[in-house]
C-alpha cells in the first residue's frame, strides 16, 4: 500500500505525517498526533463524535481522508478553548448543564456545537435542535446538551471571562 | 435508621462533576486511547449465516499477508478455555455450550469464527477479507419466522444440539418457592365481574452504548502478570472470567476500567470477543487490542428485549384488582449472557409493582434461537412493568373507568405499609400513592381531558399515558455486600476506594461527595478512585442501579467510622474528650473553644508518625473499610405521564409533554438523579419509536448500522419535567436505587399515550415500535 506525506495544522501545530492513502482524518489525529478526544462512534458518518474542524467547517473525521486534509487547519477538541488551562463557553456550558455522562459523545458535540455558534451567534431555538440533531448521545437524553447550547450562547453574549480550571465541588444549582 | 436527610454541604446538592474536566477538553482515557508499544491488533471473521455447518475455513492466504501475525479459528482456541460463568450467577448455574469462536458450526449471523492479530486494524481487516470460507447452510431457528412457541416445539432443528431443546429455562421450574399453578385464582377468574386477558410484545431493541465494547490486554510471562483495560462496568468482573478461563491465579491478573463510555449492561459481563484476546495475548505474551466497530456493535455487542408477556387480570365490579395471571416468552438468542439469559425470574417477582392484590400466578418460558445471545439492559426484567401498565390501561377501558381513577383504586396506600406483595416482597418506604398525585399534577392531567375532547372535535389526535413502577434493585449472592474505603493519607487528604465501574453514572463525583459530607471534609480533599483491581477492593462494579444506593451506603458507614478514629487521635492531641469534638472541612476543634482545633493533616501526622503517643491499644493510622449487606432488594418508585400527540396524515408520534415523579429516597446529587432519570427516559423514546433490531427470517440482521438501526435525537425529545418525592429508604445514606428506572417506566407511558390518542380508531396498540407506518396501519385498521 503506498504511503503519501500529509502536512497539516493542528490546534497550531503542525505535523508531518506518513500515512496510506486509506488512512481517516480520524485515525491520523489520534494515531499519529496522539490526540484521542475525537472519538469514533460510527465510522459511518451519522453519529458525530469524530466532528473536528477543518478550515474552519466542521466535519466528520472518520469520513475524511487524512491525505484530503493535506494542507488544511485543524482544529480539534483538545484546541477548542480560547488558552491553556481555559475553557470554551460551550465546554463551561456542558460543566454547568450536565451536559455529559460517560463523556464519549461530548468532544463531538462541544466542537460542532462551537463551530454552530461561531457561524450563527444567535440561533433560534429550531436551528439549535437541528444542528445538535446531527450528533448522538446515549446518555443524557439530550437535556442538558441542549440547556448547554443555551448557556453557551449567554456565556458568549457576556464574553465571560474564562472560568478557572478547580475542583471545588460548586454548586450548579440548590438542593431539591 | 432512617432519616430524611436535609440537603447538607455536598450530600443533596448539585455539586458540579469531578469527571467533567477531563472529559469536555479531550482528557478522558477510554480504552482506545490506551497505546502500549507494541501492541497488536484484532479483527473477527464473523458468519455472515445464521445457521449452517462449516464446510471449509482455509486462512493461509491471510496468514501469509504482510503485517499479520496469527490467524485463529476456533479449534486453535477454544481447548484452552477452563471454566466459564459469571460471579452473579455462581458457577453451577446452567449456560449455553460457550465457545470462544466457532468450531464445525456457526449458531447466529455475525458469530465470530477466526482471528486476525496484525500490525494494524487495517491489516488484520484485511487479513480477515483473504480467509476463504463456506458453509453448508441449515434453516435457521427464529421466533422471526416460528413463533416462541413454534421455536420450543421444534425438537428437530436445535441450536444448541448439546443443550437437547430450545428451551433456555422455563418457570415454573420445579422451585419449591413458586408454586406449579393457583387454583385460588381460577377460581376468582371464574367469577370476577370482569376478566380480562391481553399480550404485549416487545420488539428487540439494544444498548448501543456510545462507546463500543474493547478491550486491551497484555501478558508478560515474566513478571507473570497479565494486564487488562476494558470498556467494563466492573473491573473485577473482568478479571475473575480471564482467571477462570485460563485457570491463572487471579492475584496475576490486574484488570483497570478506564472511562468507559457507556455500557447500560451490555459491558457487565466478559464476552466472547474479549476473552479471546486474553487468550491471544496469553498465547503471543504480547500486548494485543480489540476495538469493536460499531456495525459489530449492533450485529454482535449483546441483544435485548424480544419478549412478549400474556396476562389475565381480574377485577370486582368497582374495578378493584383481584389477581393476576402472566405468562412471558423471551427470545434469549444463541449465547446470552449471564447464564441462559432469561429474565424471568425477575420479572416474576417484581411484577406486581406499586398494585394491591393477592392471588398471582406466573409461567414463561426462553427460547434460544440462532440470532445474537440477549445481554442485560437497563432493567432487563423490565417486560413485567411494560406489560403490566399496558394491562393496566387496557382493563381500566375495558370497565370504563380513566387509568388514572384505576390506578389510584388499586395502588398500595400509604396506611398499608409495610406492604407485603403477592410475591412475598416487603415494601416498607414506598409512595406510589404520592407519586401518582405528583405526576398527574404536574402534567395537568385534568385539564388535559378537557383540552383532548375539544382536540379531538378538530380532528387533532392527542394522547395521554401514565405508567408506574416499584423499581427494585437486587441485593443476593455478590450483589449482597459491598465495601468502600476511605483513608486519610499522611498529607491529610482521603482516598477512597471501592468496587464500582462507573460508565456515566457520576460516581467519582457522587460517592466522594458521601464521603466530604459525613467525614467532615472539604468535598475538594476528596478523591475516589475504582474500577481498578490492583487498588479498589472487590465489588461487583456498576449495575442493577446499586451504586448510589447499596455503595453510597458503605460509603456513608465508612466515613462515618474514619470521623470517629479521627477524634479519638484529635482527642489525644487536644487533651479533650472525643465526644465534645466535631470536624468541619478538615479541622477538628472543641466544641464552645473553636481555639483548641487541629487540622486533618495533624492529626493523620500524628496516626502515622506519632503511633507511640497514642493510647495503649489504639491502632495507627486513619483506614477504614466498611463492608454493607444490601437487603435482599432496596426499592425505589415513580410515575411518569406522557402527553404524545399524532399527525393523523402522516402517523408521525410527536412526545409534547413528559413528567417524571419519582422517590429515590435521599439524593446525593439531584443533577446526576435527573441526569440518570432523562437518560433512561429518552431510552425508552428510542425502543417505543424508532429503534429496532430486524432480522429477516433466514436471521439476517438488517440494521447494522446507523442508519438502519434509529437512535433518537435532540430533535425526538421532550423537555423532561422532573417532581421529586423523597422518602429515605431505611439503609444507611436513606438512598435508594433508581439508575435503570427511566428506561424501565417510560415504554409504557409512551404505549399508552398512543392507544388513548388512538381511542377513536378501536386500534390494538400492543406491539411496537410505533412508527409512522406502523400507526396509520393502527388508524386504518390494519
Ligand atoms: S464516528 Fe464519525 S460520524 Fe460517527
Ligand atoms: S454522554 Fe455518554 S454518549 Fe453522550
Amino acid at each position: 500500500m503506498s504511503e503519501h506525506v500529509v502536512e497539516l495544522t493542528v490546534n497550531g501545530q503542525t505535523h508531518l505525517a506518513k500515512v496510506e492513502g486509506r488512512k481517516t482524518l480520524a485515525d491520523l489525529l489520534r494515531e499519529d498526533c496522539r490526540l484521542t478526544g475525537t472519538h469514533l462512534g460510527c465510522e459511518h458518518g451519522v453519529c458525530g463524535a469524530c466532528t473536528v474542524i477543518v478550515d474552519g467547517a466542521a466535519v466528520r473525521s472518520c469520513l475524511m481522508l487524512a491525505v484530503q486534509a493535506d494542507g488544511s487547519e485543524v482544529t480539534t477538541i483538545e484546541g477548542i478553548a480560547p488558552g491553556n488551562g481555559e475553557l470554551s463557553s460551550v465546554q463551561q456550558a456542558f460543566r454547568e448543564c450536565h451536559g455529559l455522562q460517560c463523556g464519549f459523545c461530548t468532544p463531538g458535540f462541544i466542537v460542532s456545537i462551537e463551530s454552530f455558534l461561531d457561524a450563527n451567534p444567535h440561533p433560534s431555538q429550531e436551528e439549535i435542535l437541528e444542528n445538535i440533531s446531527g450528533n448522538l448521545c446515549r446518555c443524557t437524553g439530550y437535556q442538558g446538551i441542549i440547556k448547554a447550547v443555551s448557556l453557551a450562547i449567554e456565556l458568549r453574549d457576556k464574553a465571560a471571562a474564562p472560568p478557572e480550571l478547580v475542583d471545588d465541588g460548586g454548586v450548579v444549582r440548590g438542593a431539591v | 435508621m432512617s432519616e430524611h436527610q436535609a440537603a447538607g454541604r455536598y450530600v443533596g446538592q448539585s455539586v458540579r462533576r469531578r469527571e467533567d474536566l477531563r472529559l469536555i477538553t479531550g482528557n478522558g482515557r477510554y480504552v482506545e486511547d490506551v497505546a502500549w508499544p507494541g501492541t497488536l491488533h484484532v479483527a473477527f471473521l464473523r458468519s455472515p449465516v445464521a445457521r449452517g455447518k462449516i464446510a471449509q475455513l482455509d486462512v493461509s492466504a491471510a496468514q501469509a499477508l504482510d503485517g499479520v501475525i496469527a490467524v485463529y479459528t476456533g479449534k486453535d482456541l477454544n481447548y484452552e478455555v477452563k471454566s466459564w460463568w459469571q460471579t452473579m450467577i455462581g458457577p453451577d448455574a446452567p449456560q449455553p455450550p460457550r465457545r470462544l469462536l466457532a468450531e464445525d458450526d456457526v449458531r447466529w449471523t455475525g458469530e465470530a469464527l477466526a482471528m486476525v492479530i496484525a500490525t494494524s486494524r487495517y491489516v488484520a481487516e484485511d487479513g480477515v477479507d483473504l480467509i476463504d470460507v463456506d458453509f453448508d447452510t441449515e434453516q435457521a431457528v427464529l421466533t422471526e419466522r416460528l413463533g416462541f412457541d413454534g421455536v420450543a416445539a421444534d425438537t428437530e432443528n436445535l441450536v444448541h444440539p448439546e443443550w437437547g431443546s430450545n428451551v433456555a429455562a422455563s418457570l415454573p421450574a420445579g422451585n419449591p418457592l413458586m408454586p406449579e399453578s393457583n387454583p385460588a385464582l381460577e377460581e376468582i377468574f371464574a367469577s370476577a365481574a370482569h376478566v380480562v386477558t391481553e399480550t404485549f410484545n416487545q420488539h428487540r431493541y439494544i444498548c448501543v452504548p456510545m462507546e463500543s465494547r474493547g478491550i486491551i490486554a497484555s501478558w508478560d510471562p515474566y513478571r507473570e502478570m497479565l494486564e487488562i483495560v476494558a470498556a467494563t462496568q466492573s473491573a473485577h468482573e473482568i478479571r475473575s472470567a480471564a482467571g477462570r478461563m485460563l485457570g491463572l491465579n487471579e492475584n496475576k491478573i490486574h484488570a483497570v476500567a478506564e472511562d468507559v463510555g457507556g455500557g447500560f449492561g451490555q459491558k457487565m459481563y466478559p464476552t466472547a470477543e474479549e476473552l479471546a484476546v486474553i487468550v491471544v495475548t496469553y498465547k503471543l505474551s504480547r500486548p494485543v487490542r480489540w476495538i469493536e466497530d460499531r456495525n459489530e456493535n449492533l450485529l454482535a455487542g449483546g441483544h435485548a428485549r424480544r419478549e412478549d408477556m400474556k396476562l389475565t387480570m381480574a377485577t370486582d365490579s368497582s374495578g378493584k384488582i383481584l389477581g393476576v395471571k402472566a405468562h412471558h416468552r423471551e427470545d434469549v438468542g444463541s449465547f446470552p449472557l449471564p447464564s441462559v439469559g432469561s429474565n424471568a425470574s425477575l420479572s416474576a417477582v417484581l411484577l406486581p409493582g406499586p398494585y394491591d392484590f393477592n392471588q398471582y400466578f406466573f409461567s414463561g418460558q426462553a427460547v434460544f434461537t440462532n440470532t445474537n445471545g440477549k445481554c442485560a439492559y437497563r432493567g432487563p426484567w423490565m417486560m413485567e412493568s411494560v406489560a403490566r401498565e399496558q394491562m393496566v390501561d387496557v382493563v381500566a377501558a375495558e370497565i370504563g373507568m380513566d387509568p388514572l381513577e384505576f390506578r389510584r383504586r388499586n395502588i398500595i396506600q400509604p396506611d398499608q405499609l409495610p406492604y407485603t406483595t403477592a410475591t412475598g416482597l416487603v415494601y416498607e418506604s414506598v409512595t406510589p400513592h404520592d407519586t401518582l398525585e405528583q405526576a398527574a399534577e404536574m402534567i395537568g392531567y385534568d385539564a388535559f381531558r378537557i383540552e383532548q375532547a375539544a382536540a379531538r372535535e378538530n380532528g387533532r389526535l392527542l394522547g395521554i399515558g401514565l405508567s408506574m413502577y416499584i423499581e427494585a434493585s437486587p441485593g443476593f449472592g455478590i450483589l449482597g455486600a459491598e465495601q468502600v474505603n476511605v483513608r486519610v493519607d499522611y498529607g491529610g487528604t482521603v482516598l477512597a476506594s471501592t468496587g464500582t465501574g462507573s460508565h456515566g453514572q457520576s460516581v467519582e463525583t457522587t460517592i466522594a461527595q458521601v464521603v466530604a459530607e459525613n467525614l467532615g471534609v472539604d468535598f475538594a480533599d476528596v478523591k475516589l478512585v475504582q474500577g481498578d483491581t490492583a487498588t479498589s477492593p472487590f465489588g461487583s462494579g456498576t449495575g442493577g442501579s446499586r451504586t448510589a444506593s447499596v455503595f453510597g451506603g458503605a460509603a456513608k458507614e465508612a466515613a462515618l467510622l474514619l470521623k470517629q478514629k479521627v477524634l479519638l487521635v484529635a482527642a489525644e492531641m487536644l487533651e479533650a474528650d472525643p465526644s465534645d469534638l466535631e470536624m468541619d472541612l478538615g479541622v477538628v476543634s472543641v466544641a464552645g473553644n473553636p481555639e483548641a482545633k487541629v487540622t486533618l493533616e495533624q492529626v493523620a501526622a500524628m496516626a502515622y508518625a506519632g503511633a507511640m503517643m497514642l493510647p495503649e491499644g489504639m491502632e495507627p493510622g486513619l483506614d477504614v473499610t466498611f463492608r454493607i449487606r444490601a437487603p435482599l432488594f432496596m426499592y425505589s418508585n415513580a410515575t411518569h405521564a406522557a402527553i404524545v400527540e399524532i399527525d393523523p396524515a402522516s402517523g408521525a408520534v410527536k412526545v409534547l409533554r413528559y413528567v417524571v415523579s419519582e422517590d429515590c429516597g435521599n439524593m446525593i446529587n439531584p443533577m446526576v438523579v435527573e441526569g440518570q432519570i432523562a437518560g433512561g427516559v429518552v431510552q425508552g423514546i428510542g425502543g417505543v419509536f424508532y429503534e429496532n433490531f430486524v432480522y429477516d427470517t433466514d436471521g439476517n440482521p438488517l440494521t447494522t448500522t446507523f442508519l438502519d438501526y434509529l437512535l433518537p435525537t435532540a430533535s425526538e425529545v421532550p423537555i423532561i419535567e422532573y417532581g421529586h418525592v423523597i422518602t429515605p429508604s431505611p439503609t444507611p445514606g436513606g438512598f435508594k436505587p433508581m439508575g435503570e428506572g427511566g428506561a424501565i417506566c417510560s415504554p409504557a407511558a409512551l404505549i399508552n399515550a398512543v392507544r388513548d390518542a388512538l381511542t377513536p380508531f378501536g386500534a390494538k396498540v400492543n406491539s411496537q415500535p410505533l412508527g409512522p407506518q406502523q400507526v396509520v396501519d393502527l388508524m386504518e385498521g390494519n
